[in-house]
């Protein structure tokens, strides 16, 4: 060491006007300034990573009284009726009733009603722009589209309560304007941006070199799409319809406005023009009306655990779908 | 031709026993062939293609992207059987003349075609012309290997299961033969079930270059075949070309002069579009005829 050094005051020192070597202040304030800068960022990551266990840790714990009240059996009575039973009377004064299974049988409807309109139009829609669109176009309808993202939700359901439900009413004759349909409809409408943007970027991903071996082998357009460009991009399609559903399934004021709150199973279930009451909606509508900590209160924070532990689910799998599809692109 | 096939038979041997001869060496080997002062075959007289001869001709053909010209008045025909090679500076329309043969360029919008292009004696920008049977006529071995995200399997049988063969039998036959000619049958004969994208990328363009003869070509396109492999993989695939001679017309796109001058019997000289120069391959390497061309093969510019 000292003799390098002492070579190169020897040798090399001429030329170098500033100092080749930190000062003691410099070194601490570089020091100082790098311990600062890392727990400045590592503090503000860990606030949302905090922030997603503390609202399961407080919906959770609200949940709790109403799951574990009283013994064991009692406790099998509760989940039971819970799970099972259709009547959601929880205002009861003498008896009350909490059977939720209307109200997760309605999320389930609206959100497989809005997927099945929004899941085919969104992958069209998605190929349409990702292969067939001239570029000029595409430049104009992506950011069009995810308009349709930034649109508050609460303009979705007055649209839906003003022109959708007297439009079923009149026109459809449906009994009640505000329905799973009416819902279902425009919750698609709501999920189609991700659906598109998240699929329009699997499909566009594939890239041109895959898309012209196909063409190379005498392959038409459709076929390339079909037999190449969607089996390679599935995971990423995959993801795109889970995203779009977890938007569904998430979604509150539309719900709440556009599905007319009514604690009930269609009948016959393929009656799509009767009013439902979804999770979310229930959770919107009475929490404002309920009493703390009695069990109407502690049973809405049950629904919120089971809505929790839907989206949480999703969202797990369309995680894996998505690492998945990254691996696919990448190649291995 | 002569001087081509011995210096295939040295690659070969010397892919054999690559461990012991640094790869190195084949380039010494040839580089006498891109000087000017080359050995006494340079003076091999021209052989005209005869029209019976010529797969694909080329009269007054342009090509345009938009109102940017691609290649322009392009004259030439190439032999049936023969390897020819296109070399040039980059952007200079050798990607886009080799793409027009089998109408690859027709995915890019706004582009026109001028002139007559044809493809055994048809000329493929008719109106009327099947583009599915053109391109399965007229493969094309791509720049960077782009197996599909496939079994090797399901990769070869892509093509034919286009043209509607259906049967396991015939269909294994297919994969065999394919992968077989395509030198690759040896390391993947074990698993064909593997995914494609697990090879190696010499491995995936043979594979590639499998692919495209499982539809049945007459002509095989290679745009830069080995640009994205290691020598030891381009070694491999020059000899699979040497081998697919005579039973394919081969016409590659190349950078790498030494490459052209190994593999191929004609070479083309494309600059800022035009052709500058077509001929024989060792009179082209070594006495060409333009200055543009010695300038280039010389390395005074490109």
């Amino acid at each position: 060491m000292a003799n390098i050094t002492a070579d190169k005051e020897k040798t090399a020192a001429a030329g170098f006007n500033r100092p080749l070597r930190l000062t003691v202040t410099e070194d601490l304030r570089g020091f100082i300034a790098v311990k600062v800068g890392h727990s400045l960022l590592f503090l503000t990551t860990f606030v949302s990573v905090v922030a997603v266990f503390l609202i399961f840790f407080f919906v959770i714990k609200e949940a709790i009284p109403f799951l574990f009240k009283g013994g064991l059996s009692e406790f099998w009575a509760r989940m039971s009726e819970f799970s099972t039973s259709l009547n959601w009377y929880p205002h009861n004064e003498e008896h009350p009733e909490f059977g939720a299974l209307t109200i997760f049988v309605a999320s389930l409807y609206v959100t497989v009603c809005s997927l099945l309109i929004a899941v085919p139009v969104g992958l069209l829609a998605a190929i349409f722009l990702s292969d067939i669109a001239p570029f000029g176009l595409r430049q104009v309808c992506k950011p069009v589209i995810e308009i349709l993202a930034a649109i508050p939700s609460v303009a979705y359901g007055v649209f839906a309560v003003m022109v959708v439900a007297p439009w079923m009413q009149n026109k459809l004759g449906f009994s009640t304007g505000t329905n799973v349909l009416n819902a279902s409809l425009i919750l698609s409408l709501m999920a189609l941006p991700t659906i598109i943007s998240v699929a329009e970027d699997a499909l566009s991903a594939i890239g041109r070199e895959i898309r012209e071996a196909s063409y190379g082998l005498g392959a038409t357009r459709a076929e390339t799409m079909i037999k190449v460009v969607l089996p390679a991009a599935h995971s990423g399609i995959i993801a795109a319809v889970i995203l779009g559903m977890m938007r569904a399934i998430g979604e509150t004021m539309v719900v709440w406005m556009a599905s007319g709150q009514s604690a009930q199973i269609p009948s016959p279930w393929w009656d799509l023009s009767q009013s439902v009451r979804t999770m979310t909606g229930t959770i919107a509508q009475e929490m404002g009306e309920v009493a703390k900590d009695t069990d109407p209160y502690y049973v809405l924070f049950a629904i919120g655990v089971v809505l929790l532990i839907f989206t949480f689910i999703l969202n797990m799998i369309s995680e894996f779908f998505m690492s998945r599809f990254k691996k696919t692109v990448r190649g291995h | 031709m002569f001087e081509v096939s011995e210096i295939t038979e040295k690659t070969k041997s010397e892919s054999l026993t690559m461990e012991s001869i640094p790869i190195s060496k084949q380039s010494e080997a040839t580089a006498g062939k891109i000087k000017l002062d080359g050995p006494a075959s340079a003076s091999q007289p021209e052989t005209p293609i005869t029209p019976e001869r010529a797969i694909i001709q080329s009269r007054d053909f342009s090509f345009f992207y938009g109102s940017k010209m691609g290649v322009e008045k392009i004259n030439m025909d190439i032999e049936i059987g023969s390897v020819t090679a296109i070399i040039g500076p980059s952007g200079c329309g050798k990607s886009t003349f080799l793409r027009s043969i089998n109408r690859m360029n027709d995915l890019i919008p706004q582009t026109r075609a001028e002139g007559v292009l044809s493809v055994g004696g048809q000329d493929i920008y008719d109106k009327s012309t099947n583009l599915v049977n053109l391109r399965q006529q007229v493969g094309m071995v791509f720049q960077r290997p782009n197996p599909f995200a496939k079994s090797i399997y399901d990769n070869i049988t892509y093509g034919p299961k286009l043209q509607g063969i259906r049967s396991k039998a015939k269909l294994d036959e297919i994969v065999e033969r394919c992968l077989k000619a395509g030198a690759i049958w040896d390391e993947v004969k074990d698993d064909l079930q593997k995914s494609a994208l697990a090879l190696s990328g010499g491995q995936q363009q043979r594979l590639c270059i499998a692919r495209t003869l499982a539809t049945m070509p007459k002509v095989i396109l290679m745009d830069e075949p080995c640009s994205a492999l290691d020598p030891l993989a381009t070694a491999r695939i020059e000899d699979l070309i040497a081998e697919l001679k005579g039973t394919y017309t081969i016409v590659i796109v190349t950078h790498n002069m030494q490459q052209a001058a190994r593999v191929s019997d004609r070479t083309a000289f494309f600059c800022l579009g035009k052709l500058v120069e077509y001929g024989m391959t060792d009179k082209l390497f070594t006495n060409p005829r333009e200055q543009a061309t010695e300038d280039y093969i010389t390395g005074r510019f490109g």
